[in-house]
């Protein structure tokens, strides 16, 4: 059988998401289109074609039997991968918390896109942020490179018997989904010996060896559902370390590492902190180095997992630090800020010292966050940090 | 404090005898009632019954009336209209 070739190649990011999940051979593969994960669907498709991806891939008639007929297949014990984006998500929606709830290894990329209204194709991350709370575990990525890694480590983690929860990989869309950047294929070989562990682990499956009811009903008001809650969130927790150490074996096999469930940069003697997720933090990466330059002591936090929430190990990085800020690509209505300025505010009481905290709402509907727009938020950040007075959600682009 | 656990699963998976306490039976307003000597034993109404209660008896087939819930699918496919659906009375 012809396998992917291996090495340095210039991929997009929706084709360096279709090589990450061939390199895992699902089995059962859910596919409908949705800008901006079309190409991703078209690439699998092909790669279907040439012998290279033995994958049933199913043609529905739209995402929510997208999503549903992966979940049997799940259920069924097949290593299942799916991919959508914005109001394809929302239209999947139902089975979205249903695949949760079953605790189903599904591994879905989400081209990140605005949500509608108005009609936009355009980046931004609401509508993975949107479905936060819907039960699966969110890891938010930077690059082409981390896209195509996430999803082999995502298949580590989701049928991890001890975590056994549905994965989501978003990046942004448009900006990374049609990027080409350089990306080191791992060879096949290495890639099946990075998974071999999980050959070793039988979960519950449908089987005609061993019949099962699945799922069987829950009468009202019955504890046990409680019960299977509770394991559920017992498992996020657990994913947490989980990731961190897969990161670690990941390092270990293939040379490269994203900190697990948060990355710094230049964290070690920073005063100031700046917060972010997916791959704005490369700009971010850039203005720090520069306003460095200039006797800035800026640092950077990149929140890789976002659903369970990483509160330890961020609590650990922001320690003793004079100040925050947090930039959100999307907008939580009823606060009027975003949501990971929503969940950093938490963690202030966690960190036992409250320090300002400025959120920053930029780049939403695709709009560029430039370098300036990080060294003027870097600006009001610092002068938070020296006792000035602050407001408390900047909106860059509209000031 | 420890948490007690009712179930070994992490989530709703069950052996399909735990179903069996529900007796479906209940649902059911009206009863398929078969013609014995009309009845072939074809076992269609076996393969199509959605709750699987159909029992083959000696002379013919026969309908659990614990877990029949009285659909009718039975007597739709009988090929030799031998099965009728008569009103359950109280």
């Amino acid at each position: 059988m012809p396998e992917l070739p291996s090495g340095p190649r210039v991929l997009e990011g929706n084709v360096a998401m279709a090589w990450g999940a061939t390199l895992c051979r699902p089995d059962i593969i859910g596919a409908f289109p949705i800008t901006p994960a079309t190409s991703a669907l078209e690439q699998l498709y092909s790669l279907s074609a040439q012998g290279i991806l033995d994958a049933d891939l199913i043609g529905v008639e739209g995402e929510n039997s997208m999503l549903g007929s992966v979940m049997g297949a799940s259920a069924a014990g097949a290593r299942t991968f799916t991919a959508t984006s914005s109001m394809g998500l929302a239209f999947a929606y139902d089975a979205y918390l249903a695949a949760s709830g079953s605790r189903l290894p599904i591994v879905m990329a989400l081209a990140m896109r605005e949500q509608p209204m108005p009609m936009v194709l355009a980046a931004g991350t609401s509508d993975a942020l949107q479905v936060k709370d819907g039960g699966w575990i969110q890891i938010y990525v930077e690059s082409c490179q981390e896209i195509l890694d996430s999803i082999i480590m995502a298949y580590r983690l989701a049928e991890d018997p001890e975590i056994l929860l549905p994965i989501n990989i978003c990046y942004l869309g448009f900006y990374l989904s049609y990027l080409s950047q350089r990306v080191e294929v791992p060879p096949q070989k290495e890639v099946d010996d990075f998974l071999a562990p999980l050959q070793k682990f039988e979960r519950m499956k449908l089987c005609l060896e061993k019949p099962m009811t699945f799922p069987s009903e829950v009468a009202p008001a019955d504890e046990i559902l409680m019960e299977y809650r509770y394991k559920h969130c017992a498992a996020m927790q657990r994913s947490k370390e989980k990731l961190d150490q897969i990161d670690k074996e990941f390092e270990k096999a293939f040379g490269r590492s994203y900190g697990g469930q948060i990355e710094e940069y230049r964290m070690e003697d920073a005063e100031i902190a700046l917060v972010t997720m997916e791959s704005t933090t490369g700009t971010a990466r850039e203005a720090i180095d520069i306003v460095r330059d200039k006797g800035f002591k800026v640092g950077l936090v990149k929140v890789r997992m976002f659903r369970p929430f990483p509160r330890e190990r961020l609590a650990e990085a922001l320690k003793g630090k004079k100040a925050i800020g947090a930039f959100d690509r999307h907008v939580c209505f009823g606060w009027g800020c975003g949501h990971l300025f929503l969940e950093l505010k938490t963690l202030m009481a966690e960190m036992k010292t409250y320090v300002p905290l400025l959120g920053f709402v930029a780049g939403t509907g695709g709009a560029d966050i430039t370098p300036d727009h990080f060294a003027r938020a870097i600006n009001l950040v610092d002068s938070a940090a020296h006792g000035k007075p602050y407001k408390e959600v900047t909106w860059l682009a509209l000031e | 404090m420890t948490i007690k656990y009712r179930t070994e699963f992490e989530t709703s998976w069950a052996t399909p005898e735990n179903m069996l306490i529900l007796e479906t039976g209940d649902w059911r307003f009206q009863r398929p009632v078969v013609k014995i000597g009309k009845c072939c034993q074809c076992g269609w109404c076996f393969i199509f019954c959605p709750t699987d209660c159909i029992e083959e008896k000696e002379t013919c087939f026969t309908a659990n009336l614990d877990y029949c819930k009285g659909c009718g699918i039975c007597a739709q496919v009988c090929p030799r209209n031998a099965i009728m659906m008569v009103r359950e009375e109280r």
